[in-house]
């Protein structure tokens, strides 16, 4: 599955001859027809709804289809605040998913917590449990930042690979695609996040 | 020659069949070839809202549910017929309030009735 030479591409484009490979073909549909899952949090919520409205008309870009089944959806959007409550739903609904699935973490709650991080029963962020593709800051972020992260999304999809070392997860047979489910404790969930998914930035503090 | 009349019937029984038929095959060599399955635990749960499913769906309802909403039933009824008593009290003649009194009578005999028969008790 070798790269296409552009400069041949666009001269056989002239003469009426349009030319793709498996790959290309394969991520065209799958970047233009991204169903997203109906499931909203918060405020975020909100704007996520404004976004598949009239005005902002999310249809523009393949992503109208919001289903309310985890088995029919390829991206979810975390639309607010995750308390620690419903983590291990999200996480399962996550699970639930059939592959290949996204994830946008939409907004400072979902991020890190945002404005309810110090709260007792605040997640510090949904990416703790389950891998996030893109996130937008904002609190919360207008339909448009919604938009660019979808498109950003859309590159991302673009950009998969079909075979090699670096193909895309959901082709690997060794990647899982499903991640353990948090337990309440007597005071956090159990366990607190997920190594194998969460990195955070490391510190580091200058004298 | 004319083709035989039924003849179209035969291509749209054949389209109908390849329609469907064709992307499912095509799904199926494209997992042969490049996506292998991952199943799992959750992925196959049947519930699919995020909860774990409790118990079984094949449960029965004990008759005793029925009895009660009756029960209910009646005096949900009477409580609509006492808002117009109340409403019309002042100006209702002795035969109409002799009336209602003799329907509220017959309802708390009723319950008397369910009351002694142990209707009420929620036996385990």
């Amino acid at each position: 599955m070798s790269e296409i030479d552009e400069g041949l591409r666009s001269e056989l484009q002239r003469q009426g001859v349009w030319v793709t490979s498996m790959q290309e073909l394969y991520n065209w549909g799958r970047k233009n027809s991204i169903w997203p899952l109906q499931f909203g949090l918060a405020c975020c919520a909100i704007e996520m709804i404004a976004t598949a409205a009239s005005r902002y008309d999310i249809a523009r870009f393949g992503g109208e289809v919001f289903r309310p089944s985890p088995r029919q959806a390829d991206l979810m959007i975390v639309a607010g605040t995750v308390t620690k409550k419903m983590a291990p739903q999200i996480v399962r609904l996550y699970n639930q998913m059939p592959d290949p699935k996204y994830v946008i973490s939409m907004g400072a709650c979902a991020i890190s917590g945002g404005p309810f991080k110090t709260g007792y029963n605040v997640l510090k962020g949904i990416d703790r449990y389950i891998p996030v593709d893109v996130y937008i800051p904002g609190c919360p972020p207008r339909p448009e930042a919604l938009l660019h992260a979808f498109m950003e999304l859309q590159r991302k999809i673009d950009n998969q690979k079909l075979t090699g070392s670096n193909k895309a997860e959901h082709l690997d047979s060794e990647q899982l695609s499903e991640f353990p489910v948090p337990a309440f404790g007597a005071h956090d969930l159990e366990p607190p996040a997920n190594p194998d998914v969460f990195h955070p930035m490391k510190i580091e503090r200058q004298q | 020659m004319a083709p035989n009349p039924y003849f179209f019937i035969v291509i749209f029984v054949g389209v109908a069949l390849v329609f469907p038929l064709l992307p499912l095959a095509l799904a199926w060599l494209w997992r042969k070839a490049f996506q292998p399955p991952k199943p799992g635990a959750e992925k196959n749960a049947i519930y699919e809202c995020g909860v774990e499913s409790i118990g079984d769906a094949q449960i029965q309802f004990r008759s005793q549910y029925y009895l009660y909403a009756i029960i209910f039933l009646i005096f949900d009824v009477e409580a609509i017929f006492l808002v117009p008593f109340a409403v019309a009290f002042t100006g209702l003649p002795v035969g109409a309030f002799i009336a209602i009194l003799v329907f509220l009578l017959l309802l708390i005999e009723g319950l008397v009735w369910a009351w002694s028969k142990g209707c009420l008790n929620w036996a385990k």
